[in-house]
């Protein structure tokens, strides 16, 4: 589920139905393909926020304690 | 006089918060303090600071003159996509790269693939490309200083005392404070990219008679009403772009400061306000450099409304020379200058200078970056570290950010800076090629060193290979020459902005061909010991 929304919101980037439309302006002054890039951006925002709440990697957090020595041999 | 003193203040007070971060630092805890600023950043810093290390010159500078000559699509190209694909990043890699150097030990990238698929000298190989790739990235900046500080003073300091101011500001605080002192400069970076997006935006907004009457002509031009569109980019291209973000995590820099993280929650916040921190520094740069094409009341930007006028209708016709003049001429690098000079006030231009300034400076986390690399992945893994002792590690450490940055002032002098210019962009493209190394090794058990060494070897030589096609075929006039057909298919074409491969950024296919050769090499070779897989799997 959670990657099939984010393929989602990956696919709302490219906007091909505005990509030639200049007008009305929104609230006056922004060119709507960059009123919907500006809106994704904040939409991104809270698709990030509802990810942390309901995907975080919390089996990560409890690792802090380890051998400390980077391995690799020559 | 004023807006170089402002900048003048701007670099005392960052080499303050190197020695400051220096007074801070345990020097007992060895190369952990001072590499990584002993793992210990809060979410503030943490949150703002790897912002601050993403954004470069390119962000207030580079965005608005590419929204002044290519329109609002800039913010689609650039700002949207990395708002998406970095926090992503960060989220399901760059927690887990967190918590394996927190396991583990690592400071590097490297130290994690060396252990992952137990090899050495593959490791060093990984160590030189991504050192190869950075190294332009660091010389733009030291050349960035000089070009800034020269325009600034109106050429009153010239361009080899800028380079040699800045580099030895940037040197001085990651010399003495690390990456304690570099994570506080870039906190203290974006905060006034902050600041001066909003302030620019409404200074100039009034100056112009408001933005709404602005787009409103724009909108009523002829040849103007395109750059409020996307129009002029093909959607192949547009697509190609979110290609490029994925570089950011994969970027050294990038990697170890998730390292430098008190606690895996810090990087909540900076997910959720990553997208946020874009938009707030992106779209008023975007905004600006398209209105700034009605800004014809600004001498420096009407000749570029000419130059660009002219080359659209005579530019075929005009000889080689001529035309490169004209886009010189008609290039919008400095437009943000420009108009923040014409209608803002002299502290605004003041905020402006220090801004960039504090921009330029970012190459310190890479100067950083390639010393705690120099240092852990040559020095200690060669036995450096075993025979002379830690202290000794760090002390090689301060030496190599002098060393890189005495080479780089250097180069700075005698170099084109197009030349680095064109490097750094193919530094964005080689390092989005080398992220399937960073999710092989962390998602893939199957993965293999010799799929990492197959990566490598083809990022390498496939970013020659753009680089010799890209200088050795002029840039068109007009629309794409197409150098390679396949039937009807052109598979490659030279356009004004670079190579095309299938009309797509020479990202896409490296990227994809690293991700094929990384499955088909490491199923043909055999895999890591279960006794290692087990550490991460």
């Amino acid at each position: 589920m959670t990657a099939l929304v984010l393929l989602l919101f990956f696919a709302l980037h490219q906007d091909l139905w505005l990509w030639r439309t200049s007008s009305p302006l929104v609230f006056g002054v922004l060119p709507p393909g960059l009123a919907y890039h500006a809106a994704y951006t904040l939409a991104v925002s809270l698709i990030m926020a509802v990810l942390v709440r309901r995907a975080w990697p919390s089996h990560l957090e409890g690792e802090e304690s380890g051998d400390g020595t980077p391995g690799g041999r020559a | 006089m004023i807006p170089l003193a402002i900048v003048g203040l701007y670099l005392v007070a960052v080499v303050y918060v190197g020695v400051f971060a220096f007074r801070r630092s345990d020097r007992r805890a060895g190369a952990e303090d001072f590499f990584l600023a002993g793992r210990s950043l809060g979410p503030f810093v943490f949150v703002l600071s790897l912002f601050g290390t993403n954004m470069t010159a390119f962000s207030i500078l580079g965005s608005s003159g590419h929204a002044f000559s290519n329109g609002i699509v800039t913010y689609g190209l650039m700002a949207s996509s990395s708002a998406l694909i970095i926090p992503l990043s960060l989220f399901f890699i760059g927690t887990r790269i967190w918590s394996l150097g927190h396991r583990h030990g690592f400071m590097t990238p490297v130290q994690m693939f060396r252990d992952r698929w137990e090899c050495g000298h593959i490791g060093t190989v990984i160590f030189v490309v991504q050192a190869v790739l950075l190294v332009p990235y660091i010389i733009v900046g030291v050349m960035g200083g000089g070009t800034t500080l020269a325009a600034l003073s109106g050429g009153l300091v010239p361009y080899w005392a800028g380079g040699a101011l800045v580099a030895l500001v940037v040197m001085s605080y990651v010399f003495f404070g690390g990456m304690r002192g570099t994570a506080w400069v870039n906190t203290l970076q974006t905060l006034m990219f902050l600041a001066f997006g909003l302030l620019a935006v409404a200074v100039v907004g009034a100056g112009m008679g408001g933005f709404g009457h602005v787009f409103t002509e724009m909108l009523d031009t002829p040849g103007q009403a395109a750059l409020l569109t996307r129009e002029r980019i093909s959607p192949w291209y547009f697509f190609s772009y979110t290609f490029i973000p994925l570089s950011s995590i994969a970027f050294p820099h990038i990697g170890i400061f998730c390292l430098t993280a008190k606690k895996l929650t810090h990087f909540k916040r900076t997910v959720i306000l990553y997208p946020i921190c874009m938009l707030a520094i992106w779209l008023p740069c975007v905004f600006l450099g398209v209105a700034a094409n009605r800004a014809t009341d600004v001498p420096a930007i009407k000749a570029k409304l000419d130059a660009r006028a002219t080359l659209a209708t005579a530019g075929p016709t005009l000889d080689a020379t001529e035309r490169d003049r004209l886009r010189r001429t008609a290039s919008g690098d400095d437009v943000m200058l420009r108009l923040v000079e014409h209608y803002a006030p002299v502290w605004l231009i003041g905020l402006l200078g220090a801004s960039v300034m504090a921009a330029v400076m970012a190459s310190d986390s890479q100067i950083l970056a390639l010393s705690t690399m120099f240092t852990e992945d040559v020095f200690t893994f060669y036995g450096g570290t075993a025979r002379f002792g830690p202290n000794v590690q760090v002390q090689m450490g301060r030496l190599f950010v002098v060393l890189l940055t005495v080479v780089a002032y250097a180069i700075a002098l005698r170099v084109p800076q197009s030349i680095f210019d064109l490097a750094s962009q193919f530094a964005f493209a080689g390092y989005s090629a080398l992220s399937p190394l960073l999710v092989a090794a962390l998602f893939w058990r199957r993965s293999t060193k010799w799929g990492a060494l197959a990566v490598v070897i083809w990022v390498a030589i496939g970013i020659a290979a753009v680089a010799a096609v890209q200088i050795n075929v002029p840039a068109p006039a007009g629309p794409p020459t197409v150098l390679w057909t396949l039937g009807e298919v052109a598979v490659l074409s030279r356009a004004a902005a670079g190579l095309l491969v299938f009309n797509l950024l020479p990202v896409v296919p490296l990227t994809i061909g690293s991700v094929l050769l990384m499955g088909l090499v490491s199923v043909l070779t055999p895999p890591p010991g279960e006794r290692t897989l087990a550490r991460y799997f």
